[in-house]
C-alpha cells in the first residue's frame, strides 16, 4: 500500500526522528511510504486557541496537499482528533459545498499510525525488539475522541524484550493542553507533577505514547527534575530492531 | 444589573489559581473530596445499562426546551398560578433581590431561612437583604459553614469542599460560641442541628432555589440530602424560590430521567435522601403563601448564541468539576464566581456577555474528561473553543498572541515559508541552547522554561531528512 505520511509540522520541526521511525515500520512492513513536502499543519493550535479563520486556511491547504492520497498516517493522536471532530464542522460552516466533500472524502484515508497499523493493516508484531522497561501514557484526544487506548498496547507487548508497566490514573491529563502550558503555567505544572509521581511509581525506563505533544511536556519535566527517565513516541520503540540497528533518539 | 456574585472583580483565573496552588491544605482537601465523590460516582453509573440513553434523553428534552423557553415558561406561570402560587418575572439580579425583599418586608419580616439556592449567591442576594434590614439564615450545612466563614462556595454541590473536619470543628466553636465541641461528623451535625432548629421553628420566611420547575402541573422540585430542606420548605408561613429560567422542564414525567441522572452524577447516590416537589399552596399543610421569581440574568443572552447555548442545559451536578484535573489542583475559588470548575468556565463569562471572566474559557487543557461526565452531554471543550474564538474576533486577545499565530498561519501556508521558520528557530535558539534542551528562554516561553525543559530545534528537520536521503521534494 502506498501510505502518505503527514508527520505533523512540529515532528517535522521537533522530532524527526519520530517521521524517520515511522517510515522504518511501514518500509519493513512492505510498504511504499511518500512524503508530500508541500504539508505543513493540521491547524489545531489555531483552532484550540480561537483562531478559527486561520485554522480553515491550514485546513484548505492540507486537503490540497493530500488531496487523492490513499491512506494517510498521522504520528500525533491530537491532530488526528483535530481533523476527524473539527475539519467537518469547519467545512459545514464555511458554506462551502465542495470544501464539504473533500473532508468527506478525506475522513476514512487518515489514520492515527497505531490505529493503521493495528485496524487497518492488521499487524500488532512489527519484529520490534527493546529490551526496556517501558509505561505508556494514553493521550487524552487518543483515549476520549479516537478510542485509541488498545492499540498501543497490543503492539508494545508484541515487542520482543520490552516489559510493559501499567501507569496507574492513566485517564488524566498531563497539563499539556497547548497554549494552556503557556497561558496557565502554574496549573499546567501542578497537573504535571501528578503525572510524573504516576510515572515513577511505575519504576519504568522509559515512557511512551502516540504524540510527542503529551511527551514534550512529560519529557521536559522528566529532564528537569533530572529524573533518569526518558519520553519516547510509540514509533521509535517500533523502530527498534536490534540494540545497535537504530541510533539513539535524544531523550526529551 | 447582571451580575454573577462577585465575577466581574475577580483577579484572572492564572491569578487566583497561583494563590490556590500554593494553599497546601486546600489542595489536600480538594483532591481527597472530588476523589470520593468521583469513585463513588463511578460505582452507580457503571450498574446502569441505560446511562448513554439516559443522557440523550436528557440532552434532548433541554434542548428542546431551549428551543421552545417562552412557551413553558408561561405554561408553569398558569399552572403554577392555578395552584395558588405567585409568580414574578426579574430581568436581572437587583430586580430579583427588590422582588424578595418587597415580599418580605410586606409581611413585617426581619429573617429569612435559605436553603438550596446558589442563584441568589449570583444575585447576591444576601448582601441586598442585610442592607435592607433582613437576616437571611444558611441552613444547607456547607452553605451555614460559607455564610459563619464569611468565605466563599468553592463547589456547585459540595460548597465548602475546601473545608475540612477540623476546620469546621474550630469555626463552629467561635462562630456559635460553643465551650467544647467533639471532633466526630456526629458532634457537628448536632451542634449543626441546634443552632438550625431553633431558626426553623421561629422564622416565618422560607427561600429556597429550584432543582426542576415543570411546566405541565406547575410544580417545583429541590432535592437535598440533609432534611433542612424540607423544614425550609414546609415550616415557614411564607415560601419564596428563585428559579433560573432554564431550569423549566416540560414534563412530571421528565423527572424520571433528571432524578436517575442527578443524585448519581451529584454525590454518587442512586437516589437523594430528600425530594421535595410541591404544586402552589394547599391550606393547613405547608406554607400559606407561595411565591416563584423566574430569573433571566443573562441566560436569554447565552440562549441567543446557538453555538453555546447548550451551556444552560446544565443542572448542577457538579460532576465536571470532580472530573475536572484543573479543578482539582486548583479548587473553585480560583475561578472567581459561584460557577466553578469546567461549567464556571463556559456559564460566567456567557452570563456577562464576555464582558468579564474572559480569562475563564482558556482554565482548560480540553482533555474532555468533563463532556465525558456530564449527565446532560454538554460539549464543555467545543464550548470553551468557541468562546476563545469569540473572544478573538472581539479583538481581545493579548497583541503577542495575536502576532504570534499570524506569524504561525503564515508559515503554515505554504511549505517554503515553514522551512525558512525552521531555520531561523535554529539560529535564534543558539544563546539558549545547551546538551540539545532550552531550559531558559526569555519572552512567553518562559513560562514554559520556568518548570520545564523545551527540546531545541534539531539540526535537520523531518523534510531535509527526506530530501537528502530520498532526493525528492
Amino acid at each position: 500500500m502506498l501510505i502518505s505520511l503527514f508527520t505533523t509540522c512540529y515532528n517535522d520541526t521537533l522530532f524527526p526522528e519520530t517521521g524517520k521511525a515511522v517510515v522504518r515500520v511501514l518500509e519493513r512492513l512492505g510498504h511504499e511510504v511518500e512524503f508530500r513536502s508541500a504539508q505543513t499543519c493540521c491547524g489545531q493550535m489555531h483552532y484550540n486557541t480561537g483562531y478559527v479563520t486561520d485554522a480553515l486556511a491550514i485546513m484548505r491547504h492540507f486537503l490540497r496537499v493530500f488531496d487523492g492520497a490513499e491512506a494517510i498516517c498521522i504520528p500525533s493522536s491530537s491532530c488526528v482528533a483535530m481533523i476527524r471532530d473539527h475539519y467537518p464542522k469547519m467545512a459545514a460552516e464555511s458554506g462551502d459545498a465542495a470544501l464539504c466533500h473533500q473532508v468527506d472524502a478525506l475522513l476514512p484515508r487518515v489514520f492515527e499510525f497505531s490505529e493503521l497499523l493495528v485496524d487497518k493493516l492488521g499487524v500488532t508484531d512489527v519484529g520490534a525488539h527493546y529490551p526496556h522497561t517501558v509505561t505508556l501514557h494514553t493521550p487524552c484526544h487518543a483515549l476520549r475522541s479516537l478510542h485509541v487506548r488498545e492499540q498501543p498496547i497490543r503492539l508494545l507487548r508484541s515487542v520482543r524484550g520490552l516489559q510493559l508497566v501499567d501507569l496507574p490514573r492513566e485517564d488524566e491529563c498531563c497539563g499539556f493542553g497547548g497554549t494552556f502550558a503557556i497561558k496557565n503555567a502554574d496549573v499546567s505544572v501542578a497537573m504535571l507533577a501528578d503525572k510524573i509521581d504516576c510515572i515513577r511509581e511505575t519504576k519504568a525506563e522509559v515512557c511512551a505514547a502516540t504524540d510527542n505533544s503529551c511527551l514534550m511536556h512529560i519529557g521536559g519535566g522528566l529532564r528537569r527534575q533530572q529524573t533518569g527517565i526518558r519520553c519516547m513516541h510509540l514509533a521509535e520503540i517500533l523502530a527498534a530492531t536490534a540494540p545497535a540497528a537504530m541510533p539513539g533518539s535524544p531523550a526529551r | 444589573m447582571i451580575r454573577v456574585g462577585d465575577a466581574a472583580r475577580a483577579p484572572s483565573f492564572p491569578v487566583a489559581a497561583r494563590r490556590a496552588l500554593g494553599n497546601a491544605q486546600l489542595r489536600r482537601n480538594v483532591r481527597h473530596a472530588t476523589e470520593v465523590i468521583r469513585n463513588k460516582r463511578a460505582v452507580v453509573v457503571s450498574e446502569m445499562t441505560d446511562w448513554q440513553d439516559l443522557r440523550d434523553s436528557a440532552h434532548e428534552i433541554k434542548d428542546h426546551v431551549l428551543r421552545h423557553l417562552d412557551f413553558y415558561l408561561e405554561q408553569f406561570e398558569d399552572n403554577c398560578t392555578r395552584a395558588g402560587g405567585r409568580v414574578h418575572w426579574a430581568r436581572d439580579a437587583d430586580e430579583a433581590n427588590r422582588i424578595v425583599i418587597d415580599i418580605i418586608r410586606g409581611h413585617d419580616e426581619r429573617e429569612v431561612i435559605k436553603v438550596k439556592t446558589m442563584t441568589s449567591d449570583e444575585t447576591r442576594l444576601n448582601v441586598a437583604l442585610e442592607a435592607a434590614g433582613i437576616v437571611p439564615y444558611e441552613t444547607d450545612l456547607a452553605d451555614l459553614i460559607i455564610q459563619l466563614g464569611e468565605d466563599q462556595p468553592s463547589h456547585i454541590v459540595v460548597p465548602a469542599l475546601h473545608k475540612n473536619r477540623a476546620e469546621i470543628r474550630e469555626l463552629f466553636l467561635r462562630t456559635m460560641k460553643l465551650t467544647a465541641l467533639g471532633p466526630e461528623p456526629q458532634d457537628l451535625t448536632n451542634a449543626a442541628r441546634t443552632f438550625l432548629r431553633e431558626k426553623f421553628l421561629r422564622v416565618k420566611v422560607g427561600f429556597s432555589g429550584a432543582n426542576f420547575a415543570i411546566a405541565d402541573t406547575g410544580s417545583v422540585c429541590v432535592v437535598e440530602s440533609e432534611g433542612n430542606g424540607r423544614m425550609c420548605l414546609t415550616l415557614p408561613r411564607i415560601l419564596i424560590t428563585l428559579v433560573g429560567v432554564e431550569k423549566i422542564i416540560p414534563a412530571f414525567g421528565d423527572l424520571e430521567v433528571f432524578l436517575q441522572l442527578l443524585p448519581r452524577s451529584a454525590t454518587g447516590e442512586r437516589m437523594n435522601p430528600y425530594n421535595s416537589i410541591w404544586t402552589g399552596v394547599r391550606g393547613g399543610d405547608g406554607p400559606e403563601e407561595f411565591h416563584v421569581v423566574l430569573l433571566d440574568n443573562g441566560r436569554t443572552i447565552v440562549l441567543a448564541d446557538e453555538e453555546s447555548r447548550e451551556t444552560l442545559d446544565c443542572i448542577r451536578c457538579g460532576a465536571c468539576l470532580n472530573a475536572c484535573p484543573v479543578y482539582r489542583q486548583t479548587g473553585g475559588h480560583a475561578y472567581g464566581s459561584i460557577y466553578s470548575g469546567p461549567i464556571g468556565a463556559i456559564l460566567t463569562p456567557q452570563l456577562q456577555s464576555m464582558q468579564h471572566s474572559t480569562s475563564l474559557p482558556y482554565a482548560s487543557s480540553l482533555c474532555g474528561a468533563c463532556y465525558e461526565a456530564c449527565p446532560v452531554k454538554i460539549n464543555i471543550p467545543e464550548i470553551l473553543i468557541h468562546l476563545r474564538r469569540r473572544i478573538v474576533e472581539e479583538k481581545g486577545a493579548p497583541l503577542g498572541e495575536r502576532l504570534s499565530m499570524k506569524a504561525a498561519a503564515l508559515a503554515f501556508a505554504d511549505s517554503s515559508r515553514l522551512s525558512i521558520a525552521q531555520k531561523l528557530a535554529r539560529a535564534a535558539q543558539w544563546p539558549f541552547k545547551r546538551d540539545g534542551q532550552l531550559s531558559k528562554m526569555p519572552g512567553p516561553l518562559a513560562a514554559w522554561t520556568a518548570s520545564r525543559d523545551l527540546p531545541a530545534v534539531p539540526a535537520e528537520s523531518f523534510r531535509d531528512w527526506w530530501k537528502r536521503e530520498r532526493g525528492k521534494s
